[in-house]
């Protein structure tokens, strides 16, 4: 295949992607809707029988109707994670095409259209792959509509066409630091997407728009396992390969670069997210708010420090021409 | 530092006196606040929100440039941001303070934590306790086998576990996951190796820019005043310069014609050649990446450009300028700009400055950088405008790289005001009889990065093996388990708890299936019989 064939084949599997990924949604949300009516039921219920019930009963459904629809519920959320794994097949597919559209090919991340997909591509397969270990299926909405939206953006808002990587980026270190960069950057994400819902769960118990979530100790376990598997792999990223790959491109292991010191904060923002969870006082509310702090960090070093920064050597683009200098009028002619 | 002695002190002085006694009271209770877990996560977040002004005011120690140009345009602001020091806030002393504390706060907290864990290693796991089903997650369950089978199974499931020796004999206490600790200390430790290898680096390092032309006639020898730019640590010595030169013999960079990134370069390769002290003359192909290890220096190729060999003759035919002339890129494909400058030049001084195209073709009658691929050279031109008169040499120090114009004149070929647009080889007269100028030759120059950071190694070890522990402390699990086996009305009682010490870890499913393995050891059991 040609490189050309390669870059139309990478676009249209992410267009698929993005379709399929909001199927998915949909079928999310008519599972998660399902809850949201059997916890209502289940409120009329006990309205029904008077106070004193115990909650629990509602998970007993206790006529045929509402075993039908929990059946039809679990129907949806079969679908869904199917839908996603296509979604995810395709979204694979974008990536390695755009890689493989590139004279020499390489990674598919010299970009920042190219990150976000593949930034956003970890988030949907780390969901995939730790669905049944820890209970995941709740989070299909989150996941599902974070990703459609972020796939939206990335094509409407950052596309590029294929370049090949200057001379600086060409680095395996690079390749190293960038794939820690992305893992950590897709886990930290469905970590905080975790965050959230515990905040949300805490603040609004009993919202039957909730009803499809776990508990808040599971919650906040599910975030806590998350968060401990990225912040390693952060670590390795920004402080060990990050490092290696300046000292050999730029000739120092740390410059305090706007993206470095963003990178910084980050980590240590995180160290606190688990400092705090290891003290009593902070455990569950408050550490879900350090963990959202620090992926918030973590996202305006992606976005905020490309745009708003012009100090930091880490442009996608060319290192920046040196000293530009204003020509009088007439100079070339 | 001097707050570890606060408590040692009081160790060793046995008279208390009530004046003093307070004293004392206030340094321990500070001592202990210093080194809670609380402190130190106010201290982390606290070190986070110190570093964010240094991303978003410039640095001089990252880009002085720029940080000058914000000098300048903010003339209010300037004066205050230099008192808090906001143009080099990771060197300054509320920076260093924040990080200070934290270290002192982590030795303070790590030191007890090392003993405690010391004493640990060696003691036995807890005794069972009391009543096991007042524990969050516990089981029980009644079988008809004696307590002792029930006990050595429980002994035989419970593998890698360090088993309590002296145990009641009705109960089994077994504990696991030692190690989770260590990391956790190791992780801790290695910090502060970071912190002073990082320290030692930026006291004692340097890093210096120098542009190097091509060719067996130029060079560089590391001495302080061969660089264009130098920066140092407040430590650095003149005498700490490792002893070499070089020379480029060659460079090459392959163009791309084709495809998306046509018209830019990659594949850069500078063919050195170097001697070190009093060695033999080595060769290196310095590349991108590929960085040129000397001793304990470190060279790099950091970017690359034209140099036009020009020569100004005066009005009286005297060389009033002469050589190849660095021209600064201007863009990806390497249209530059540069300066000439012959102030010596008479009756009048004489100045230049403009683009040189690596390969121009003309596009709408405007003249246009194709590539930055010279190739044979035919299609590269020089495109100068000239001055005549005071250069404004006198005023002081002046950039190579900039030309005063401000008292000089400018000077055409002709009178619609063009600049003198000079093929390879080709030489322009100046108008008035005031000389000429040629074209004669390209050469190239690189740019190349000398730096040394002491302690580099010894960073990246502190972080590896903070990392080592790091997965140490959050992925081993530390964990207690229980069985208690009695005799309760003829029959025999199991209960089995289980405490995670780690957070984060199912303990219900630990206690179930350590549960359903014990029974269904049983049944097995029972089935051969
Ligand atoms: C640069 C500063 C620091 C960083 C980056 C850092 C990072 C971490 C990390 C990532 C953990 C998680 C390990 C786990 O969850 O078991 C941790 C745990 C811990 N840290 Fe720190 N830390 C720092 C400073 C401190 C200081 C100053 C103290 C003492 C006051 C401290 C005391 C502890 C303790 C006791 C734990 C273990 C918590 C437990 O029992 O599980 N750390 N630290």
């Amino acid at each position: 295949m040609s490189d050309h064939t390669w870059g139309v084949l990478s676009n249209q599997a992410i267009t698929a992607a993005g379709v399929v990924y909001f199927l998915a949604l949909l079928c999310a949300l008519v599972e998660w809707s399902a809850w949201q009516s059997r916890a209502r039921a289940a409120v009329a219920e006990k309205e029904l029988v008077g106070a004193g019930a115990p909650a629990d009963e509602a998970d007993a459904p206790t006529n045929p109707a509402a075993a039908v629809r929990e059946q039809r519920a679990a129907l949806f959320g079969r679908l869904s994670l199917l839908l996603t794994a296509i979604a995810v097949a395709c979204h694979l597919v974008a990536l390695v095409g755009r890689g493989m559209a590139a004279d020499p090919n390489r990674v598919p991340w010299g970009n920042m259209y190219e990150f976000t997909i593949s930034g956003s591509f970890v988030v949907a397969a780390a969901y995939v792959a730790l669905h049944r270990r820890l209970k995941l299926s709740w989070m299909a909405p989150w996941v599902l509509g974070f990703t459609v939206v972020v796939l939206m953006l990335a094509v409407v808002g950052l596309y590029e066409p294929v370049a090949p990587l200057t001379e600086a980026l060409n680095s395996y270190w690079l390749v190293i630091h960038v794939i820690a960069a992305i893992i950590a950057t897709g886990g930290f994400t469905l970590g905080g997407i975790a965050s959230v819902t515990y905040l949300l769960k805490a603040r609004f118990p009993d919202a039957a728009l909730l009803a499809r979530v776990p508990d808040l100790d599971n919650l906040d376990r599910v975030s806590y396992r998350i968060h401990a598997f990225a912040f390693p792999v952060w670590t390795f990223g920004v402080l060990i390969s990050g490092p290696i790959w300046a000292h050999e491109a730029w000739g120092s292991y740390w410059n305090w670069d706007p993206k470095e010191v963003w990178a910084f904060i980050t980590w240590v923002v995180y160290a606190g997210y688990l400092h705090a969870r290891a003290t009593a006082g902070w455990k569950g509310k408050k550490a879900a708010i350090v963990a959202l702090i620090g992926l918030a960090t973590l996202w305006f070093n992606f976005i905020g420090i490309n745009y708003f920064s012009s100090t930091s050597q880490h442009s996608y683009a060319a290192p920046a021409a040196p000293a530009v200098v204003e020509l009088t009028e007439g100079a070339s002619r | 530092m001097s707050t570890t002695s606060a408590p040692d002190q009081e160790k060793n002085e046995g008279v208390r006196r009530p004046g003093e006694l307070n004293a004392r009271e206030l340094a321990r209770w500070g001592w202990r606040q210093l080194t809670s877990m609380r402190t130190a996560l106010i201290l982390l977040l606290l070190l986070a929100l110190a570093a964010v002004p240094g991303s978003l005011i410039p640095q001089d120690g990252v880009d002085s440039l720029k940080a000058d140009q914000w000098r300048e345009a903010h003339t209010t602001l300037t004066p205050i941001y230099e008192k808090l020091g906001l143009f080099n806030v990771y060197s300054t002393p509320w920076f260093a303070a924040i990080y200070l504390l934290l270290m002192v706060s982590l030795v303070g907290c790590i030191i007890p934590r090392c003993l405690v864990y010391a004493r640990a290693m060696r003691a036995q796991p807890p005794a069972t306790p009391a009543k096991l089903t007042r524990l969050p997650d516990s089981t029980t369950y009644v079988t008809d086998e004696e307590p002792a089978e029930v006990l050595a199974a429980a002994r035989k499931q419970l593998r890698g576990y360090r088993i309590r020796k002296d145990d009641d004999g009705e109960s089994v206490s077994a504990e696991k996951g030692y190690l989770r600790e260590a990391g956790n200390l190791i992780f801790h430790m290695s910090l502060i190796i970071v912190l002073v290898a990082f320290a030692t680096g930026s006291l004692f390092g340097y890093k210096g820019g120098v542009i190097v032309l091509v060719g067996e006639e130029y060079g560089f020898a590391n001495e302080l005043s061969q660089y264009d730019d130098f920066k140092s640590g407040s430590l650095f010595a003149p005498e700490d310069l490792d002893d070499f030169s070089f020379k480029i013999d060659d460079f090459k960079a392959e163009w791309l014609s084709t495809g998306a990134g046509a018209g830019t370069a990659r594949g850069f390769n500078s063919k050195i050649r170097y001697t070190a002290g009093s060695s033999d003359e080595k060769t290196y192909d310095l590349r991108v990446n590929h960085p040129l290890t000397i001793g304990s220096t470190d060279v790099f190729l950091l970017a690359h450009g034209y140099a036009p060999v020009i020569t100004v003759r005066d009005g009286e035919g005297n060389v009033a300028y002469s050589g190849p002339t660095i021209f600064l890129p201007q863009s990806q494909n390497l249209l530059s700009f540069g300066v000439v400058k012959a102030p010596y030049a008479s009756p009048e001084e004489i100045g230049f400055q403009g683009l040189f195209y690596p390969f121009e073709g003309t596009v709408d009658g405007e003249p246009v950088n194709l590539m930055g691929d010279i190739g044979d050279g035919s299609h590269a031109m020089l495109s100068l405008q000239g001055f005549r008169g005071d250069l404004n040499l006198d005023a002081g120090p002046q950039s190579v790289y900039a030309l005063d114009t401000s008292k000089a004149n400018m000077m055409s070929p002709d009178e619609t005001g063009k600049a003198f647009n000079l093929r390879l080889g080709e030489t322009a007269e100046l108008p008035d009889g005031l000389g000429s100028v040629s074209f004669d030759d390209v050469q190239q120059w690189n740019r190349v990065q000398i730096s040394k950071s002491p302690g580099k190694e010894w960073a990246l070890l502190g972080v590896s093996l903070a990392l080592v522990g790091l997965l140490g402390s959050l992925f081993i699990r530390s964990r207690r388990v229980w069985v208690r086996a009695r005799r309760v009305d003829g029959r025999t009682l199991v209960e089995i708890a289980a405490l995670d010490r780690s957070g984060g870890g199912d303990t219900a499913a630990v206690v179930t299936g350590l549960a359903e393995t014990l029974r269904g050891a049983r049944t097995q059991e029972e089935k051969d019989v």
